[in-house]
């Protein structure tokens, strides 16, 4: 049975991206369904990210559409689009570096509640978002760190930070750009069995370089070179694929 | 230490009227005003990163609308009042608009473009505003029947307002919004990500700035019984702008401090020297090579620092 539109999480339609004369996304289209695990990989320079940049609606496309679960969101604003359940990971680290941990999960969740807008009572007395921002600390490994500020921490601590921003918010779909970037091996395995341990209520997209890891915690692969798709399929058949071979694992 | 400090300065802010001379007093009325001024140019400057060197349009609008209505039109202070800042707010409201197209530099120069438009309003729609002779023979309002005319009476009503500003302005910046509009300030693009709508918060921010100003207009024309385009000018701006840095912007007490050290620069140097403006800088640069924070957040950290040396 085909499925119906909005079985799908997220749909990338024909999307287009040009800088100036440089074509970065050529033709790309994705259909990615509820609670899938999809790794996004190609050489540097493919359009992962400017990909990636448009999902979350940083960048508009010049042409194309983005669809979250049925509804297309290509004009949306990156707000509006987080409110309906999508959140995102930089490939840069994105932190407020000044802030304790805690406040930087705090940010997470008050994202997505009205009380963002109050102003006549002090943050703190929201206890709950405390609560919630510690309990979401403590699966990543980051209680004991609550108070300091992301300055203070490790590198390798920053990038379960940025996880543990997006991961407050529940998110319906989550982009993670690059999650195991300039890790080390240890801190790697921590972060695989994070991401391992997200919910099947989330639909997990990855860019990824680190294929040891990151194929292990795919179901489905998008190859991507000069802004096109290559290859699109479930795991297994994507890294048999000839193409495959000859644009990425360059054997 | 900084509940010592802050318990001493209440203590000398109730005492003040009892021991000081009138012009003690209402140096002190000034130093009032030009802070809750001052505290509301931080919430642009400090809090949401958006540098404004246009700021004295919302006290010199305030301080007009005012004039105008109780000299000209026969109005009440009570309704003056009301309208004056309600106006102020929604050109606030609408300036905002303008202004927030653009961040950083290009957001200093419209706020810069604008506050001249108005400047320059005052100056030539003579009919309305006097021009240069400004509109003299205001008076002070009587709030409950009490008259304002005395130093001493006047400090305590704009100690009243001062007091409650600075209560407004400190639950602002450490409310839930305030944190948004931190963030918004430090990480715009994430924040947008996280689902707050950076514009929205720094519109928002940016009118209540201006109601804030506004209220300092009011107190600033009560205060002198006098207004001229002066106010809305540039150089009205900018001092507070360098009070703010040099008082350390995103703080609380840097404002305040700021302001202070701007009002009492003006009044004793230029008794004794004509340029004043030029020790005026010079203390600035001193402040800005020995605590590019601020004077607060300076002090704050050599206090820290004095702590664990003694330790």
């Amino acid at each position: 049975m085909t499925p119906l539109m909005s079985d799908y999480a997220l749909e990338v339609i024909n999307l287009k991206k040009a800088f100036g004369g440089l074509s970065v996304i050529q033709d790309v289209s994705l259909a990615i369904r509820p609670g899938e695990r999809r790794l996004i990989i190609g050489p540097n320079g493919a359009g992962k990210t400017t990909l990636f940049n448009q999902i979350s609606g940083d960048m508009r496309p010049n042409s194309g559409q983005i669809k979250l679960f049925g509804t297309d969101v290509t004009q949306f604003a990156p707000y509006t689009r987080a409110h309906f359940g999508l959140s995102r990971t930089y490939q840069i680290i994105t932190l407020f570096s000044d802030d304790t941990l805690e406040h930087n999960v705090t940010l997470g969740l008050l994202g997505l509640r009205p009380s963002r807008w109050q102003m006549w009572r002090p943050l703190s007395f929201y206890g709950d978002l405390a609560t919630e921002a510690h309990r979401v600390l403590d699966a990543v490994g980051l209680l004991h760190l609550a108070e300091h500020p992301v300055s203070d921490i490790a590198y390798g601590e920053r990038r379960r930070v940025e996880l543990a921003m997006a991961l407050a918010q529940k998110p319906r779909v989550l982009l993670l750009d690059e999650p195991l970037a300039g890790l080390s091996n240890t801190e790697r395995s921590t972060v695989k069995s994070l991401i391992a341990s997200i919910p099947r209520q989330t639909t997990v997209i990855m860019i990824e370089h680190d294929m040891d890891t990151a194929l292990d915690l795919a179901e489905t692969v998008t190859l991507l070179n000069y802004g096109r798709v290559i290859v699109d399929g479930d795991r297994d058949a994507v890294i048999a694929d000839e193409r495959t071979r000859e644009v990425y694992l360059g054997v | 230490m900084k509940w010592i400090a802050s318990a001493l300065l209440v203590i000398s802010l109730f005492l003040l009227p009892s021991f000081a001379g009138d012009f003690y007093i209402n140096l002190a009325s000034q130093i009032l005003i030009a802070a809750i001024f001052a505290l509301s140019l931080n919430l642009l400057v400090g809090y949401g990163g958006m540098t404004s060197l246009g700021h004295a349009s919302y006290l010199g609008v305030a301080a007009y609308i005012s004039a105008l209505l109780t000299s000209r039109y026969g109005f009440g202070h009570g309704p003056a009042a009301v309208i004056s800042i309600a106006g102020t707010t929604a050109m606030a409201a609408f300036f905002g608009v303008i202004a927030l197209r653009a961040t950083g530099l290009g957001f200093l120069m419209i706020t810069l473009a604008l506050s001249q438009v108005l400047w320059g309003l005052a100056y030539r729609m003579s009919n309305v505003t006097n021009g240069d002779n400004g509109i003299a023979g205001l008076t002070r309002p009587m709030p409950f029947g009490i008259s304002l005319d005395s130093a001493a009476s006047f400090y305590w009503f704009a100690l009243v307002v001062a007091s409650f500003a600075y209560l407004m302005m400190a639950i602002f910046v450490s409310s839930s919004f305030g944190s948004s509009l931190k963030g918004v300030r430090d990480q715009p693009r994430r924040m947008a990500a996280l689902g707050f709508n950076p514009w929205m918060i720094r519109w928002i921010t940016f009118i209540y700035a201006g109601f804030w100003g506004g209220v300092s207009g009011l107190l600033y024309v009560y205060y002198n019984k006098y207004i001229h385009p002066t106010s809305l000018s540039t150089t009205s701006s900018a001092e507070a702008l360098l009070g703010v840095i040099a008082g350390g912007s995103g703080t609380l007490g840097g404002p305040v401090v700021g302001a202070a050290l701007v009002l009492l620069l003006k009044n004793y140097a230029s008794a004794y020297i004509e340029r004043w403006n030029m020790l005026l800088g010079l203390v600035f640069l001193f402040i800005v090579l020995v605590m590019p924070t601020g004077i607060v957040p300076g002090l704050s950290r050599l206090a820290t620092g004095l702590r664990r040396g003694s330790r």
